[in-house]
């Protein structure tokens, strides 16, 4: 390595080390942005594809309140896509590209929306622990040495944690009804329960990213440090709501002061990464559909502004010429 | 008809009308054309769901009979929703969407204002709240007419067609009835003969700045606003939206 790129290099680490926060127009090592741009966009699409298993019960919600609440929802999921594709944008990313490695299968996002959404409990199954799994990762995200996507965190962790509780208070309602309803509550546990602790990634001897990303702030707890503090957090809600967690090895361990839980299915989880998920093609499917059925509406915008501006140009010509 | 069941129905009316509208919108929820303009559309499908809870809640306790907004939402048939045909209409495409959205938001609008001088003070209140929302909606479709209408021919030939297909669901809008008769007298209701003008005046003005061409009146249809004859559509959506409150019957969500 060349000397000047050396101390560069030197210089950065040592501003992480001393918490500062790396802005946009800051040096930066290429494989810190290339990581940047890879987890921010992969975040993304995360909440944009988000948007599908959970729309999917919109018009089906049980109450106006209930679909109020879940419109609202699914909107902010949106917005989220919306401010941290802005965040890879400060890093010189373009939005257009990052959406087309998605649709074209380049680009992951989070393997949890590659299950489906069969009944209405899932819905509060998918707040609770979904974004409550999210979170974990999220208010870490928080001090990220990233300064844009760690701003973009603060908003995002106010309004998921919002939402956790709006999913929270779903299944309370349902396990506080009647038994068909406590039924649906335990079955949306029993589905949602190892998807939501495979969605802190692969165990830290098989995460080929955790150790530089540590390195460098851009992580600052590691995939299995995460999923123990949620099992250690949910268990609990869990019994409050009288449900079972569908896990026999599952038992408090005095000595360690956390939950001992059993053995994730890995096969299942690298299937569902490398496409072979119940809903990945579906998923696919619906996001490339809606853009290409919206590429003509996205022309005619551009056409229009095109139009206007140059209408506008005639018209301030015209105005000098008679002036 | 009494004034009291007048009453009843044309809070219905308003009610249906913003729940139906919100719920087709709400379809578009995570399929947008564009990111940004599927948050647009969930706003306004957001604004449309509470106008209904808040309409649908005082309807309720007009008739007396106990039903609350969800029971009116979630257990009528067809043959008892007072919504106009337009707003069930499928989405099709963002175009018939827009198209729908924007022939309703101009009514929409000066009924609203009407009923800010309505002698039902509750709906006096809802439509001075409502009023800024609507007021939104109607600027938001007006701008997607004309910058689809005046874009590219291929959007302009699909806005054309969706124009073509809907308008003759736009009479039903300003053509008055008994009920709407009878709430004019009583001073609860706004005069349709009085926003007739207003939204012929409205739409022709945008039509026209969006180069798209104004269809001839001709044939109109209506059935939907006095439940006699809803399209086809309206069952669909009500299968699926009251689907839990029916096969789980009286439980609490």
């Amino acid at each position: 390595m060349d000397p000047k790129q050396k101390a560069l290099l030197e210089q950065f680490q040592a501003r992480i080390d001393a918490e500062e926060k790396i802005e946009p127009k800051d040096w930066m090592p290429d494989e810190y942005r290339k990581t940047l741009i890879r987890q921010i966009s992969q975040h993304a699409h995360s909440e944009v594809v988000g948007m599908l298993p959970e729309g999917n019960w919109i018009s089906r919600a049980p109450s106006l309140r209930r679909k109020v609440a879940l419109l609202a929802k699914v909107q902010d999921e949106a917005g989220h896509g919306l401010y941290l594709y802005g965040a890879a944008e400060t890093l010189g990313a373009d939005r257009e590209d990052l959406i087309d490695e998605l649709h074209e299968g380049k680009a992951k996002y989070s393997s949890i929306f590659n299950y489906p959404t069969l009944s209405w409990a899932d819905i509060g199954a998918i707040g609770w622990l979904v974004d409550g799994a999210a979170i974990m990762n999220q208010v870490m995200l928080t001090r990220t040495s990233y300064g844009p996507y760690a701003r973009a965190m603060v908003r995002i962790c106010k309004e998921e944690s919002f939402h956790q509780r709006q999913g929270y208070e779903i299944l309370l309602a349902l396990c506080r009804g009647a038994e068909a309803q406590k039924q649906m509550a335990q079955d949306a546990l029993n589905r949602w329960w190892w998807p939501s602790l495979m969605m802190f990634g692969p165990s830290d001897k098989d995460s080929k990213h955790t150790a530089q990303s540590m390195r460098w702030k851009i992580k600052r707890k590691t995939n299995d440090e995460l999923r123990q503090q949620f099992v250690d957090v949910t268990v609990p809600q869990a019994d409050f709501l009288g449900i079972e967690v569908p896990d026999p090895a599952l038992k408090w361990n005095e000595e360690s002061g956390h939950y001992d839980f059993g053995e994730i299915n890995w096969d299942e989880f690298w299937q569902v990464v490398s496409g072979n998920g119940p809903c990945n093609r579906q998923r696919m499917e619906a996001r490339v559909k809606a853009h290409q059925e919206g590429a003509w509406v996205r022309e005619a915008a551009m056409a229009y502004a095109e139009k206007r501006s140059k209408r506008r140009e005639r018209e301030a010509k015209a105005a000098i010429q008679v002036a | 008809m009494s004034p009291h069941q007048a009453h009843f129905e044309y809070l219905l009316r308003l009610g249906d009308n913003a729940l139906i509208l919100g719920h087709r919108l709400s379809e578009w929820c995570g399929h947008g054309p564009i990111l940004e303009q599927d948050i647009a559309m969930t706003n306004i499908a957001l604004d449309q769901v509470g106008q209904a809870r808040s309409i649908l809640a005082h309807a309720g306790k007009v008739e007396g009979k106990g039903r609350d907004e969800d029971k009116l939402a979630y257990l009528r048939d067809v043959g008892e929703y007072r919504n106009v045909l337009l707003v069930e209409q499928p989405n099709e495409d963002f175009a018939f969407t827009i198209v729908r959205q924007f022939l309703f938001d101009a009514f929409n609008f000066h009924l609203h204002e009407a009923l800010r001088s309505s002698k039902d003070e509750q709906l006096r209140a809802i439509a001075e709240k409502s009023i800024k929302e609507i007021a939104y909606h109607l600027r938001y479709s007006s701008e997607w007419v004309i910058r689809l209408g005046d874009g590219t021919e291929e959007s302009h030939r699909k806005m054309q067609h969706a124009l073509n297909s809907l308008w003759m669901y736009t009479g039903e809008l300003t053509t008055p009835d008994e009920v709407d008769e009878l709430m004019l007298e009583a001073g609860i209701g706004a005069s349709l003969g009085r926003i007739k003008p207003l939204y012929d005046e409205k739409v022709s003005a945008i039509l026209q700045e969006a180069t798209l061409g104004q269809p001839e009146s001709g044939y109109m249809q209506s059935g939907g606003k006095n439940g006699k004859m809803h399209t086809e559509h309206l069952g669909y959506i009500l299968a699926e939206m009251q689907f839990i409150q029916r096969a789980y019957p009286g439980m609490e969500w």
